[in-house]
C-alpha cells in the first residue's frame, strides 16, 4: 500500500510537472543592446524606451507601425492653437495600488527633462506648461502653435509622483521607485546580466500571456542566434542578416519582419566651395563638385539599390526613395526609387564638367548600422564604375560622429561624403526633415544633424509652415511637398530602409514593429 | 620585506598616474561620447546641454585636474552612460569575472600540470605525443572560433549545456557566486573551458619542459639513490623545482583573465567586467575606462607581489628584499 501511494504521488508530481503551465508562461528574450537604467527619463534611447515600456506607460502609445493610439489618455484634442486637452483613463492603478491621476502627469513632465547626469534627457518635456484641470483632465500648452504635441507626449513615460518624487536614477535601478502602471512589474535589474519582470495582474488593459519575462543582453549576433537554437531564449531581436536565410529553413524557428523607420543614406557636402575629400583625378584641388545637382544625380543613378538590397543586405532591406517608408505620416506620394542607370550617370558627370570623374572619400561608422562596412564598400565600387573614384574610410562610431558633426575647422562637419542612418523617432516625417535637411540653425533648433549643411529656403519655408499647421491633412501635405523639394534636389541620397527581424522558437509569433522595440506584449503563442 | 612592498606600491602609483593621463587624453582624442549617447532627435541646444552636463565643455587639463581631485577623495567619477559611480559599475560586475577566471585557472592547474608532467616523464609514449599535439591546437585556435564551436556542439547540437549567460547564484560564507549551484556550474563550464584552453596548453608545455630538464639533474638522481619512492621524487623534489616558471606565468595569466577576457565574455554573454570594458570603449565612457584600468594596474601589482612571495616559499634562496623588482 505505501508503495502504491508513493508511486501515485510520484506520478502526480510528474504529471503536475509535465502539465504545469508555469513553463509555458515564462518568456525569455535575447536583446542586442542593454538598457542603461530602469529610470524611464534617464536615457532617451531605443533599448531603454523599449524595455521600460513593459513597466511604464505613456499617455499616448505607438502601435507597431507607429500610429498613435490611446494609452493612459483615453482621448486628446487641440482646444485652441496652443493648448491641448488630454482626458486621462480612469480606474488605472500604479503597481503599488495607488490610483493614477493628473498629479502624476504634471509631476512627470516636470521631471522628464531634468534628470541629473542624464546623457540624453527627454527635452521634449520642456517648453510645455502642464496644468491639472481635474483628476482626469490635463491641459498642455506651448508658447507658439505646436502640432507635434501628441507625438511628443507619445515619447514620455508617466511615473508615479508618490514613488518617484525625489527619487534618483539608482532608486529606479534598485526597483524602489520603478513603480509603473504597465502590464509588467519590474522584479530585478542585474546590470550586464538580465532584467526580470512579472505580470501585473491588476493591469487595466489586455492581460499579457506571460507570467514572467526575462530579458538577457546578448550583444554578439552569432551568440544570440546560438542561444535561440539551443533553447536558452525563446526569442531574439536584431537577427544578423547573414543568418536569416539559414533560419528560414530551420524548422525550430519562426521569423517576424517589419520595415523599419530607419533609412540608410548618404550626405554630401552642400556648403563648402572646396571640400577636403573630393580631389581631381591627379590629386589636385578642385572646386566642390558635390554642390552641382548633376553630380549628385549621377551618384544617385550610379547606385544600384536592388543589388545593395539583394546582395549586401541579403534581402533584408527595401530600396529607399525618401526619408521614411510609404505608410508614414507626411511622406511624399510621388517620389519613386531612383533607377540604376550607369550610362545616364556618366553622361551627367560629363555635363557637369567631369568627363573623367574625380576622386572622393566616403566616410562612415564601423559597426553602427546593419552591414555598414559592406554597404560602404559596395557604394564605392558602384561610384567608381561611373567614374567617381571612391575610397572608403570607416571609423569607430565615437570618432566618426564627432568628426562628422564638428570635426572641421570652426566646428563644421569635417567630411565630404558620409554614410549615415536615421530613424524618425517621432514616427512622422517632420522627425526627419527638421533635423536633417532644414538649415542648420541653433536658435530654431533645426538642422542639428544636417551634416551636409544643406540649405534651401523653399524647404525651410515648407517645414516652417507645416510646423504651424495643426490640421493633420494639411500638415501631411506640406511635409510631403518639403520632401519632394529636398529629395529632388538630392539633399540626401537615399539608399535603403532597414528591415527589422525577430526570430522566435516555433509556435511563437511576434507582432514585428517598425520602431525596433521588442515588447513581450506583442509575443503570442 | 616591508621596504620591498612599499617600493612596489610607490612604483604602482607612478604607473597609475601616467596611465590615467594617457587614457584620459587618448579617449578625448578619439571623440565625444555625446553624439553616441544622445537621442538623434536632439537639437543643438540639447547637445550642448548634454556636453556641459558631462563636463566635456571644459578644456581637457581642467577635466583631468577635476578627475584627480575626485580620485584623491576616492571618487573616480560617474559613468557617462550609467550615471552611477564608475567604481560601483565595475565592482558590480567583478564577481562574475573573478569566478570565471578562478574556474579557468583551476582547470589549467588540474589538467595542465599532470598532463605536462606525464608528457615530460614519458616523452616518447603515444599518449604524450597526443597531449603535445592537442596543446598546439590549444595555442593556435582563436578563442572566438573555439567559443562559437563549443556553443554549437554542446549547446545547440547536443543540448547538454546552456549556450550563454550566467546561472543561478548562491551565497555561502558571505560570498555570492554561481560556483555554488549546479545551474551556475553548468553555465560556467563552456566559457571557463574556452578561457582555460590556452592556459592549459601553456601549463602543459612549461611543465613538460621543466620536467624534461630537471629529470636528469643531480639532485633527482641523488634522491633516487637515497631510495626515495618515485612518488616522492616526482611529487616533491621534481615538482617543487619546476613550479617557479609555472607560478609566474599563471599569476600573470590570471591577471589577464580577470582584466581582458573580453572575447569570451562577449561570446558567452557573461555579465562580467570584460564586456563592460569593451562596451565602455565603444561608447567612449571615459570614467569607466580610466577606473577600470586603474583597478587592473593595481591588481597586477598585487598579483606580482603575491607571485614574488610564492617564489620565496617555493625557493628559499630567493630573498625578496634583494630584488630590484
Amino acid at each position: 500500500m505505501p508503495f502504491v501511494r508513493t508511486t501515485l504521488v510520484a506520478i502526480a508530481i510528474a504529471a503536475f510537472g509535465l502539465f504545469s503551465p508555469a513553463l509555458a508562461q515564462d518568456l525569455r528574450i535575447g536583446l542586442s543592446a542593454e538598457p542603461t537604467a530602469m529610470d524611464p527619463h534617464y536615457h532617451n534611447l531605443t533599448p531603454n524606451n523599449s524595455l521600460l515600456s513593459h513597466v511604464f506607460e505613456r499617455l499616448i502609445e505607438n502601435d507597431e507601425k507607429q500610429n498613435l493610439i490611446p494609452g493612459l489618455a483615453e482621448s486628446w484634442k487641440a482646444i485652441n492653437d496652443t493648448t491641448w486637452e488630454f482626458k486621462l483613463r480612469k480606474g488605472v492603478k500604479w503597481h503599488d495600488g495607488s490610483p493614477f491621476t493628473a498629479d502624476d502627469v504634471v509631476f512627470t513632465f516636470a521631471r522628464a527633462g531634468n534628470v541629473p547626469n542624464s546623457p540624453s534627457p527627454f527635452i521634449v518635456a520642456k517648453g510645455k506648461t502642464v496644468t491639472k484641470i481635474d483628476d482626469h483632465t490635463v491641459h498642455m500648452s506651448t508658447a507658439a502653435v505646436y502640432p507635434l504635441m501628441p507625438n511628443d507626449v507619445a515619447t514620455i513615460m508617466i511615473v508615479s509622483k508618490k514613488n518617484a518624487d525625489g527619487a534618483s536614477t539608482p532608486d529606479f535601478n534598485s526597483g524602489k521607485a520603478a513603480i509603473g502602471t504597465g502590464a509588467f512589474k519590474l522584479v530585478k535589474f542585474t546590470p550586464g546580466d538580465r532584467i526580470e519582470v512579472t505580470r501585473n495582474d491588476d493591469y487595466w488593459g489586455a492581460k499579457p500571456k506571460w507570467k514572467t519575462v526575462t530579458f538577457r543582453p546578448i550583444k554578439a549576433g552569432p551568440a544570440r542566434v546560438a542561444a535561440l537554437l539551443a533553447g536558452d531564449v525563446d526569442m531574439i531581436e536584431d537577427t544578423p542578416t547573414a543568418d536569416i536565410e539559414r533560419l528560414k529553413t530551420e524548422p525550430k524557428v519562426e521569423l517576424s519582419q517589419e520595415v523599419s523607420n530607419r533609412i540608410i543614406y548618404f550626405f554630401v557636402d552642400h556648403s563648402r566651395d572646396v571640400t577636403p575629400f573630393a580631389k581631381g583625378k591627379d590629386g589636385a584641388e578642385i572646386k566642390n563638385p558635390l554642390k552641382d545637382l548633376r553630380v549628385r544625380k549621377a551618384m544617385s543613378k550610379a547606385l544600384n539599390r536592388d543589388v545593395m538590397v539583394s546582395r549586401v543586405m541579403e534581402g533584408v532591406a527595401i530600396p529607399a526613395s525618401q526619408f521614411l517608408p510609404d505608410h508614414y505620416f507626411g511622406v511624399s506620394k510621388k517620389l519613386k526609387v531612383e533607377k540604376y542607370d550607369l550610362e545616364g550617370a556618366k553622361k551627367l558627370l560629363s555635363e557637369a564638367g567631369f568627363p573623367n570623374g574625380f576622386k572622393l572619400t566616403l566616410h562612415g561608422p564601423n559597426g553602427r548600422y546593419i552591414n555598414d562596412v559592406k554597404i560602404a564598400e559596395a557604394t564605392a565600387q558602384m561610384l567608381t564604375r561611373a567614374g567617381i573614384e571612391t575610397a572608403i574610410e570607416m571609423l569607430p562610431p565615437g570618432n566618426f560622429f564627432t568628426r562628422a558633426s564638428q570635426g572641421g575647422p570652426g566646428g563644421v562637419p569635417e567630411f565630404s561624403f558620409i554614410l549615415v542612418g536615421w530613424g524618425s523617432g517621432t514616427g512622422e516625417n517632420s522627425g526627419a526633415l527638421r533635423p536633417l535637411v532644414a538649415t542648420f540653425d541653433k536658435d530654431k533648433g533645426q538642422g542639428a544633424s544636417n551634416r551636409g549643411r544643406y540649405s534651401n529656403p523653399k524647404v525651410d519655408q515648407l517645414i516652417d509652415e507645416a510646423m504651424k499647421t495643426v490640421d493633420d491633412g494639411k500638415r501631411a501635405e506640406l511635409l510631403g511637398q518639403a520632401t519632394d523639394v529636398a529629395i529632388e534636389d538630392l539633399a540626401i541620397i537615399p539608399s535603403h530602409y532597414q528591415v527589422n527581424t525577430w526570430a522566435a522558437r516555433k509556435g511563437l509569433k511576434y507582432k514585428a514593429r517598425s520602431d525596433e522595440n521588442t515588447l513581450a506584449m506583442g509575443v503570442t503563442e | 620585506m616591508t621596504a620591498f612592498i612599499i617600493r612596489r606600491l610607490m612604483q604602482s602609483v607612478l604607473v597609475v598616474v601616467v596611465m590615467s593621463l594617457i587614457v584620459f587624453c587618448g579617449v578625448h582624442l578619439v571623440g565625444d561620447p555625446v553624439y553616441l549617447l544622445i537621442n538623434p532627435q536632439a537639437d543643438q541646444k540639447d547637445i550642448e546641454a548634454a556636453i556641459r552636463a558631462l563636463g566635456l565643455d571644459r578644456p581637457i587639463w581642467e577635466q583631468y585636474l577635476y578627475f584627480v581631485g575626485g580620485a584623491l577623495r576616492g571618487d573616480l567619477g560617474n559613468s557617462f552612460i550609467f550615471g552611477e559611480p564608475a567604481l560601483k559599475v565595475i565592482v558590480q560586475r567583478m564577481p562574475a569575472t573573478l569566478e570565471l577566471a578562478f574556474a579557468a585557472i583551476a582547470m589549467a592547474i588540474v589538467l595542465g600540470i599532470p598532463l605536462g608532467l606525464y608528457a615530460g616523464l614519458y616523452p616518447t609514449s603515444p599518449v604524450s605525443r597526443g597531449i603535445m599535439a592537442t596543446s598546439i591546437l590549444g595555442f593556435s585556435l582563436p578563442t572566438f572560433w573555439v567559443g562559437l564551436m563549443l556553443i554549437m556542439v554542446f549547446a545547440v547540437m547536443l543540448g547538454w549545456l546552456p549556450s550563454t549567460g550566467r546561472g543561478q547564484t548562491a551565497t555561502f560564507l558571505g560570498i555570492t557566486t554561481s560556483l555554488f549551484t549546479l545551474d551556475g556550474l553548468k553555465h560556467m563550464l563552456l566559457p571557463a573551458l574556452n578561457l582555460a584552453l590556452l592556459k592549459i596548453s601553456l601549463v602543459i608545455r612549461l611543465t613538460r619542459a621543466g620536467a624534461r630538464e630537471a629529470i636528469h639533474q643531480d639532485y633527482i638522481k641523488f634522491a633516487r639513490a637515497k631510495g626515495l619512492s618515485n612518488r616522492r621524487v616526482i611529487g616533491v623534489h621534481l615538482l617543487k623545482n619546476i613550479l617557479i616558471p609555472v607560478v609566474t606565468v599563471l599569476g600573470l595569466e590570471f591577471g589577464n583573465l580577470v582584466a581582458f577576457s573580453v572575447v569570451t565574455e562577449t561570446i558567452f554573454a557573461w555579465p562580467g567586467m570584460g564586456r563592460l570594458l569593451i562596451g565602455s570603449i565603444q561608447s567612449l565612457d571615459r570614467p569607466v575606462i580610466v577606473a577600470y584600468l586603474i583597478i587592473i594596474v593595481l591588481m597586477f601589482v598585487v598579483i606580482n607581489l603575491l607571485v614574488d612571495i610564492l617564489y620565496s616559499i617555493l625557493d628559499p634562496r630567493v630573498r625578496l628584499g634583494e630584488q630590484s623588482a
